[in-house]
């Protein structure tokens, strides 16, 4: 089982990494350019927020947006087009249990939010002076959010039907989330309603905690935000395994 | 003695409600060059699927080498290789790497599987384009690794759903002498194929299946003996009567010069004889059909 997994695991790293000028490269240059407008063009206007200047601010949530994007984009893209292609029956005709399938596509989702999110890192590093506050909380953040959307990206890859359904959930449903979970700005200065309901949205949990490995600051419990994506990652893992089982849209 | 493939009862019922299998018994013996004949749309490809485990049945039982599939997934899986018919591999990826993956699926350290890719690789002549991507090969050479990367993990039994589609004359002959010596060295080989000839050259049994239900299942010599007709084309030298006479035999004109005739209790000399009788003399005499064209067609009632 360790050699099939090893197998799915570097094949998805090699795939990502053979069109890299795709995969890796346009998020950093994305990145920097939110960063020289955002923060550096518009940054001081501002002023700060949750106690730090804006440009130190916003740049967890930035680097998570990166994972969050990428680790969703791996899965999905590679899953789909593995169902396009047919090459999926490679996997199905083997003796590869399910969950080693599943955690070998998850792990390549993980392995390129990582890569993409180090990159971002290393690049904004050239402009600002990052300091990190606990490099445990920021590693552990980043896994479960890689997780978790590298799961949403295999369930969205399971159902789509098209090449329009793969773009459909990250277009309309994931870029809002992401945007609206507080990358940003502080969920504090917003009216209560609007506090409120941004707690129900998973997205808030990560970049809290995210900016708490970062700035050393919250506006939420760093167990309770571990708690909701722990969870989150349980129940995805269950639904995507008991897809894969099934056969949704793979098998007749 | 155990049987390589044993399916008893097996049924396909899609959600469209489509029934594509209906209670097919099967069984194919170890070591057997077997091949399953169908038109398109019998029903070829879904017991392939299921076989291989890429489909699920409604009901019934798959015996591969005495284990039940659904109990002993893993291990049957391992027994079978699959050539299917589409090309179902990543067309980004290259050659070598397909071969290593699939290897890795089942298992076999980076290695080993290196080692047997390049004897398979060699063996299909493939081997200078082992770095290539797969979608800059010939449609041949895609059925080539596709076959290659069937036999990658050594399967005990080797289903191939129309091999030659697509291959050349000269390629699909050394694909034929491959398999035969692979059948000769033990292993199990079911064929589904458009090519009767093929069948007919490489199979000791057969099993035609139409409309999702096992019509035949005999070896091919006592099938090809069953084919007592024999259809001819009998070419003359001069123009035909205009009226072709009545014979014991039935005959059909074709042109000016040639007839069709189909033969049950007259043999060719006697049929020859009694055209002469009637002064038409025959210079070329040629077979008008396969022979197992003819059964294929009349067990699955499409004969004229």
């Amino acid at each position: 089982m360790w050699i099939a997994y090893k197998t799915i695991v570097v094949k998805e790293i090699l795939r990502f990494t053979r069109i890299w000028v795709q995969t890796i490269f346009p998020p950093i240059i994305t990145t920097s350019l939110y960063l020289l407008i955002f923060g550096g063009l518009m940054g001081e206007r501002i002023g700060d927020m949750q106690g730090v200047d804006y440009l130190h601010f916003i740049i967890p949530g930035i680097i998570l947006m990166t994972v969050i994007q990428n680790s969703y984009a791996n899965t999905v893209s590679s899953f789909f087009l593995a169902k396009f292609n047919n090459s999926i029956e490679e996997l199905l005709i083997s003796p590869v249990s399910y969950w080693v399938i599943l955690l070998g596509y998850i792990s390549g989702g993980i392995v390129r939010g990582f890569v993409v999110g180090l990159g971002v890192f290393i690049a904004v590093s050239f402009f600002v002076e990052l300091q990190i506050y606990n490099i445990w909380i920021v590693l552990m953040t980043f896994l479960l959010t890689a997780i978790l959307f590298s799961l949403a990206g295999f369930i969205n890859a399971v159902f789509a039907k098209s090449f329009d359904d793969i773009s459909i959930v990250p277009t309309f449903i994931l870029m809002p989330m992401t945007y609206l979970g507080g990358m940003f700005y502080s969920v504090e200065i917003l009216p209560e309603f609007w506090q409120t309901l941004s707690k129900f949205n998973p997205i808030y949990y990560m970049v809290d905690s995210f900016r708490m490995g970062f700035l050393g600051s919250s506006t939420t419990d760093l167990l309770v935000s571990m708690l909701v994506l722990t969870t989150m990652i349980m129940v995805l893992a269950i639904v995507a395994f008991y897809l894969l089982k099934k056969g949704v849209n793979i098998k007749t | 003695m155990l049987q390589a493939l044993s399916i008893s009862n097996l049924t396909k019922t899609y959600a469209n409600n489509m029934k594509a299998l209906s209670s097919v018994n099967l069984s194919v013996e170890q070591g057997d060059f077997f091949a399953l004949l169908g038109s398109n749309g019998a029903g070829k490809t879904t017991m392939i699927g299921i076989i291989c485990s890429l489909l699920n049945q409604t009901s019934g039982e798959v015996l591969v080498l005495g284990k039940d599939q659904t109990k002993h997934l893993n291990e049957v899986k391992r027994m079978i290789g699959l050539m299917p018919q589409e090309f179902n591999f990543n067309p980004f990826e290259p050659v070598e790497e397909i071969l290593v993956n699939q290897a890795g699926y089942y298992g076999i350290d980076r290695s080993s599987a290196k080692a047997q890719a390049e004897i398979l690789l060699k063996r299909m002549e493939l081997w200078d384009k082992r770095l290539d991507m797969a979608k800059s090969l010939s449609g041949g050479m895609k059925r080539r690794l596709m076959l290659a990367r069937a036999l990658i993990h050594q399967p005990k039994i080797l289903i191939l759903d129309e091999p030659s589609a697509g291959v050349d004359v000269e390629i699909r002959r050394s694909m034929w002498k491959f398999l035969r010596e692979l059948n000769d060295q033990g292993m199990t080989i079911i064929l589904t194929t458009h090519y009767l000839e093929e069948a007919e050259s490489l199979c000791r049994n057969i099993a035609i299946l139409d409309k999702g239900k096992i019509v035949e299942q005999t070896s091919m010599k006592k099938l090809l003996a069953r084919v007592s007709q024999q259809v001819l084309i009998l070419e003359s030298t001069e123009q035909l009567p205009d009226i072709l006479p009545a014979l014991d035999f039935k005959i059909e004109r074709l042109d000016a010069y040639s007839i069709q005739v189909s033969l049950n209790d007259v043999n060719i000399s006697q049929a020859l004889i009694a055209l002469s009788e009637n002064k038409i003399e025959i210079e070329h005499v040629r077979s008008a059909q396969n022979r197992l064209e003819t059964l294929f067609l009349r067990l699955t009632s499409k004969a004229g």
